[in-house]
């Protein structure tokens, strides 16, 4: 199981192809949200890596039939599973002259987005070509909460997502909007949200996110997040944040990080943090599926930001009260 | 040490073989290299093959909108696989022919041997015969890498968590080797009783075929990807290191508990092994774009080419006799040495 790195690789990952994973059940729209993206006149020349093949196609674009083969990694650790197929399209796609403008990974509908985000972490070759910019989740608000009752994979790929793209939002009732969107943010409160119809978004709302949308769990409210957590519990997955008001101590917090991915990371689904270091004039910023972590220090805290510390954790059965604990003994 | 190999004379005069690469402008990533008699071929990422011969170079669009995914030489002829699901072999005048249309499935690995080509995409592997009877099968998972038994019609497939070793001409269901994990490349050793992969897990895993006791060469630090055996078969070399790492094989039970040599120590990582074909010579090619020749014997090395712009080196390959070595790079450079006589 990888270690956190060190620290410092020279920040954002330039020259690497970003890679949008589109995820969402059975019907929800997202052979529609891929046809939008790809007709709309953008100008971008995207490999698109699908399941199956016919819905999908534009003269531009490069289309590839995968085989979603999941397979664990040798390393005694169960949920290090990755998308063998996706390492062999990508390796295949970086031969091609040209290259592209970014990839799009559509998934079945009953795919667990875990091993697709994990084959971003676990493989060294696709690592150094592409960086993971977005998991986009397509939820039916029609049928979301059936959904919530009869599919695990619905609740992974809503907890998984950065951006959300809630359809069919005309065949439902204020009202029962108003009760999707609670059982979606009680699930994943941090990432952004888009209501719409015929899964209609601007292609920026969807590509181009970078890097998981970091900075955004920066940006939320705390009153909104409580809110959020405590109204529903339509799913047994939580999220906990913890802010640290200043420096937390790398020393303490690096080796507490790995140590609780490693010994949580069946229940961790994604982690997600932005830190101040003592004496660190770069933010460090990581993320995580798992047990997989991936960080690095990035761009200066500029001189009109507060130095904060914080950290999401989205999983299952997460204990709340130790996480803070934990976190709040590495401040400085 | 044959006389095609720089003998202890040559090596004591010259210093480096710099002066002996013609360049090559590949333009485009070289995803294979190999020789068909006189002339070196380099597979390309655009779908041409690149020729070069004492004529000069020319460019033949064998996979035309596509790209070459994976390449072997096979005698007279280079076999290509394509993303446009083709297998096409291109012979040393330019020609090429189609050997297999997969209707646009991605051909992910091909393999020769006498005059039999085998190939697959995803799950299904095909093989055919010197007389073009072609046979197929369905592997347990996507077959990432083939190759040939040294002896009789029979091929190693590897594949996700384990192997599988398939006779062509029998109806015999493939012979299962079963190791946990992702494997990639595909080898025998000469003399038959090894088959070895690399893997996903930064290591080589190999069996023993006689009693499939199970080898794992493990400590790189990234995939070791490239294989290449000596010509006396008792030596196998891996790239995935900052040096060619070399596993003894005359021993009965091969490099089992034996620590590999490694030669050509450089800070950079190797990518490419081409063992010379009639001396204890190797070619090492190298991430930044390096490329150099190190005789086992008394580890004396020679660059051939300095590191450069234009990526890592994808492709190496000697010619029948050892007098030339074609290379290129993922950038499209490439070049052609000819060893000083």
């Amino acid at each position: 199981m990888p270690d956190m790195p060190e620290t410092n690789t020279g920040a954002d990952a330039s020259g690497k192809i970003p890679v949008t994973v589109l995820t969402g059940y059975l019907g929800a729209g997202k052979t529609t949200l891929l046809n939008r993206i790809l007709s709309e006149p953008h100008g971008k020349k995207f490999a698109v890596i699908v399941n199956e093949f016919g819905e999908v196609g534009i003269d531009n674009d490069l289309v590839v039939g995968a085989d979603e083969e999941v397979f664990e990694m040798n390393n005694g650790c169960v949920c290090c599973t990755v998308r063998g197929d996706l390492i062999r399209i990508i390796d295949g796609l970086m031969k091609r002259k040209g290259g592209f403008d970014g990839i799009i990974v559509e998934t079945t509908g009953l795919a667990d987005p875990a091993p697709v985000a994990q084959t971003f972490f676990m493989d060294q070759d696709v690592q150094d070509r592409t960086r993971l910019d977005a998991v986009v989740t397509v939820v039916d608000a029609k049928w979301l909460t059936q959904r919530l009752k009869d599919a695990p994979e619905a609740h992974n790929q809503i907890a998984f997502a950065d951006v959300l793209i809630l359809n069919k939002t005309d065949l439902v009732t204020p009202e029962e909007l108003a009760a999707v969107e609670a059982q979606v943010r009680a699930i994943n409160p941090y990432a952004r949200l888009h209501r719409t119809q015929n899964a209609k978004v601007a292609i920026d709302d969807v590509l181009g996110r970078n890097a998981f949308d970091l900075d955004r769990i920066m940006e939320l409210e705390p009153d909104f997040l409580e809110e959020g957590h405590h109204a529903h519990h339509d799913s047994d997955i939580q999220s906990v944040a913890v802010t640290v008001d200043g420096d937390v101590d790398p020393d303490k917090f690096l080796p507490w990080l790995n140590d609780y991915a490693q010994r949580e990371g069946a229940n961790l689904l994604r982690s997600k943090g932005i830190l101040a270091f003592r004496g660190e004039p770069k933010r460090f910023v990581f993320q995580g599926v798992h047990m997989m972590l991936d960080g690095d220090l990035q761009r200066d805290w500029r001189p009109d930001e507060k130095r904060t510390s914080k950290i999401v954790m989205i999983g299952r059965d997460l204990d709340r009260e130790a996480i803070e604990k934990a976190f709040r003994a590495c401040a400085v | 040490m044959t006389s095609a190999a720089p003998n202890a004379t040559a090596a004591g005069a010259v210093t480096s073989l710099l002066d002996h690469v013609r360049p090559l402008d590949a333009g485009a990533h070289v995803t294979g290299a190999a020789f068909a008699g006189e002339t070196a071929m380099l597979a390309l990422g655009d779908g041409c093959v690149l020729l070069c011969d004492a004529a000069g170079e020319r460019r033949v669009d064998a996979h035309p909108g596509g790209a070459v995914l994976a390449a072997v030489g096979a005698g007279d002829i280079f076999v290509t696989g394509g993303d446009d699901g083709r297998v096409v072999a291109t012979q040393a005048n330019g020609e090429t022919r189609t050997i297999s249309d997969e209707k646009g499935r991605w051909i992910d690995a091909v393999a020769a041997s006498g005059g039999a080509i085998a190939w697959s995409c995803g799950k299904q592997v095909a093989a055919r015969d010197a007389k073009g009877n072609v046979r197929r099968m369905e592997a347990p998972s996507s077959v990432r890498g083939i190759a040939f038994a040294p002896k009789g019609y029979r091929l190693g497939l590897a594949h996700y968590n384990g192997a599988s070793l398939w006779f062509p001409n029998t109806d015999a269901a493939p012979e299962a080797l079963f190791w946990k994990g992702s494997h990639l490349d595909a080898c025998f050793s000469p003399d038959g009783r090894f088959f070895i992969t690399s893997m996903q897990e930064n290591m080589l895993h190999g069996w023993r075929l006689a009693d499939k006791k199970d080898m794992r060469m493990s400590g790189y630090p990234a995939k070791p990807r490239s294989l290449s055996w000596s010509h006396d078969g008792l030596w196998m070399a891996s790239s995935g290191a900052d040096a060619a790492i070399i596993w003894p094989f005359e021993a009965k039970d091969g490099p089992m508990g034996k620590a590999p040599r490694e030669c050509g120590v450089r800070p950079a990582k190797v990518t490419q092994v081409a063992f010379h074909p009639q001396a204890l010579i190797i070619a090492i090619g190298y991430d930044d774009g390096a490329v150099m020749l190190v005789r086992l014997t008394d580890n004396s090395e020679l660059m051939a080419r300095m590191p450069a712009p234009g990526g890592p080196v994808t492709a190496m390959a000697w010619d029948a006799k050892g007098k030339r070595l074609v290379f290129g790079t993922a950038d499209g450079a490439g070049g052609l040495l000819t060893l000083p006589v």
